[in-house]
């Protein structure tokens, strides 16, 4: 039992009195539930079931609340990706100054298809709505990180990088 | 500030102090004159005072509606017994917009100037700001700004020994589209998807959580202070009357200099692109202009001189919205574009109203079809039947969002759709 008990997520102490904190901010708590769940994919590396559950149960939620919310927003995760998330804008401002040839360049360096995590759980590739960047399309970014006027040689520089540290995040 | 009190001589506003290194240090945008006007705000104005000057100013909302600030501001009941809010929309999600970004990551605390301003109208005592999950950077940015705004006592208890106190929260979104809209917004900051409401009720009575909210776009809460500093009067001599002051342009696509660029209201679409973003990358005329945002409807080269107003380009046939120009010059294939747009608006849409749901993504699966090169003549019928039917039958605009690309398309280049229908199916 006790094994089982230690495999389920726990936010940490010092977590758990930040979220004490924001809550306070908030006329409700339930208002926290973004917050917490970006707190509980960097604790947790995405939102299993568990994790969600872990976080209904932090705010004081029902499972179904904190459901609701994570398969509405893209940035929350349900599933682990690479070590670096490479999303590619190829909304209009992108499209129009090459995003579409980028993700091809990418999917093919990699030997991956879009949303897919190549063997050495590295990278994974995903498009994504514009990212409000459209001044220096076409826009990547890197595990939250802009990088902008982002082209094929900028993309293969980093992954040249990444490759040549063993991958370390 | 160094803004001119000469309204002639004023070009820009919220970007007039974006070059100086390091302004979002406090001490820095200090050096630079931001806070330097609050105390007498503090001190010497009340709300009514505020509100007039802001009305006088005919500052409009600069988020894409262009509803006028002062009287949204008014709309607020007084003495309800609940606390009103302040939330501030940085959720910039409206493909080719990203203004408020360069406002929030080189000048936080012209914002936070803003936003205290504003509270202090509105009797507010917890404001937000809104801001969407991918700027993590402009979040932690504006964190920063706001932890020094509460050491110099500028955010928090008795702000400058004025008596009134105000809190002020980043709250980061997590990628959706919809919550740009002011009541989907307010859904999202409750913790719950982002789901526009009915309105009536208006925000300004039932907003967060059911109380009086006030929701203001990045760039209009950032003019506050030089409106209040200068005067509702001064704002109002700048650009031209229903179209007061300066407005920064996103300028994206095929533009040799894309980037931000404030300029007074009026100054010509030519002259902007011409002048300022260094031309299109190819040709001397742009073949179609997206000239506030993906969701308005595109211009044609014959209003290439048309002034950059919320009236003039109305009469243009599109609309301001939020100042995002998206250009695209001869190269561009629009049908590929509006394909691609058309996917943006079917995932982004929250799937409450049927016509949205349903058409939207009916609309995706017929453009897939028509760009693919497998379209026929009916489906261009039902693309323009579609879109026809699911604007203005729903609770917000993303849906008459979604129909602009199509319709323009269909309307302006019916050729070069229907090449595409027989040059791959032939």
């Amino acid at each position: 039992m006790s094994a089982v008990e230690n495999a389920l997520p726990q936010f940490s102490e010092a977590r758990l009195d930040e979220i004490k904190v924001l809550v306070a901010r908030y006329p409700h708590a339930r208002s926290a539930l973004l917050p917490v769940l970006y707190m509980a994919q960097e604790d947790f590396s995405y939102l299993s079931m568990e994790v969600q559950q872990h976080v209904a149960d932090t705010l004081g939620l029902h499972l179904m609340a904190v459901r609701e919310v994570v398969t509405f927003y893209t940035m929350f995760r349900e599933k682990p990706c690479g070590t670096y998330l490479l999303e590619v804008c190829t909304n209009a401002g992108c499209m129009l100054n090459g995003a579409d040839d980028l993700v091809r360049h990418l999917c093919d360096k990699l030997d991956i298809k879009v949303g897919e995590t190549t063997p050495d759980g590295m990278f994974t590739v995903t498009e994504v709505e514009c990212a409000g960047a459209c001044g220096g399309a076409p826009v990547v970014q890197i595990n939250n990180a802009y990088h902008e006027k982002a082209d094929a040689a900028h993309m293969d520089a980093f992954i040249t990088e990444v490759r040549g540290k063993g991958g370390e995040a | 500030m160094t803004i001119s009190s000469d309204p002639k001589k004023v070009t820009k506003i919220c970007f007039d102090r974006i070059d100086i290194p390091n302004q979002k240090s406090l001490a820095v945008a200090r050096e630079n004159g931001a806070y330097e006007f609050l105390p007498t705000v503090l001190k010497k104005f009340d709300a009514d005072k505020i509100i007039n000057e802001v009305k006088t100013s005919g500052l409009r909302g600069r988020g894409g509606a262009g509803f006028p600030t002062g009287l949204k501001w008014s709309f607020v009941p007084r003495n309800t017994g609940k606390p009103t809010y302040l939330l501030c929309n940085a959720d910039e999600g409206e493909p080719g917009t990203f203004k408020d970004r360069d406002i929030m990551r080189f000048d936080p605390h012209l914002l936070i100037e803003g936003m205290i301003m504003a509270g202090f109208a509105l009797d507010v005592r917890d404001a937000y700001i809104y801001i969407r999950g991918e700027f993590l950077h402009e979040a932690n940015v504006l964190n920063e700004a706001i932890k020094e705004a509460y050491e110099a006592n500028l955010l928090g208890e008795n702000i400058l020994g004025s008596g009134f106190s105000m809190n002020l929260l980043v709250h980061r979104g997590a990628g959706a589209y919809v919550c740009g809209e002011e009541t989907a917004l307010i859904e999202s900051l409750e913790g719950r998807a982002g789901r526009p409401r009915f309105k009536p009720p208006f925000p300004a009575v039932e907003g967060f959580y059911k109380c009086p909210t006030v929701v203001n776009n990045v760039e209009t809460l950032a003019t506050v202070p030089a409106i209040l500093k200068h005067g509702g009067a001064w704002h109002a001599a700048i650009g031209i009357p229903n179209n007061t002051g300066c407005k920064i342009f996103s300028v994206s696509g095929h533009v040799n200099k894309p980037g931000n660029y404030e300029v007074p209201m009026g100054t010509t679409l030519r002259s902007l692109i011409e002048n300022q973003c260094g031309g299109l990358q190819h040709g001397t005329v742009p073949k179609a202009i997206i000239p506030g945002g993906s969701s308005t409807p595109w211009i044609l080269a014959e209003h290439y001189d048309v002034p950059l107003t919320y009236d003039d380009i109305m009469k243009a046939g599109s609309f301001l919205g939020s100042g995002a120009i998206i250009v695209m010059d001869e190269t561009a294939d629009v049908v590929a574009l509006t394909r691609r747009l058309s996917h943006f608006y079917a995932h982004e849409s929250c799937g409450q109203c049927t016509p949205c749901r349903e058409g939207t993504g009916w609309v995706e699966r017929v453009m897939n079809r028509v760009d693919g090169g497998s379209g026929c003549e009916g489906d261009l019928k039902v693309l323009k039947e579609a879109s026809e039917h699911m604007a203005g039958r729903t609770i917000c605009a993303l849906a008459e969002g979604a129909a602009a690309p199509i319709l323009s398309m269909l309307e302006h280049f019916p050729d070069e759709v229907r090449s595409r229908l027989k040059e791959k199916s032939s």
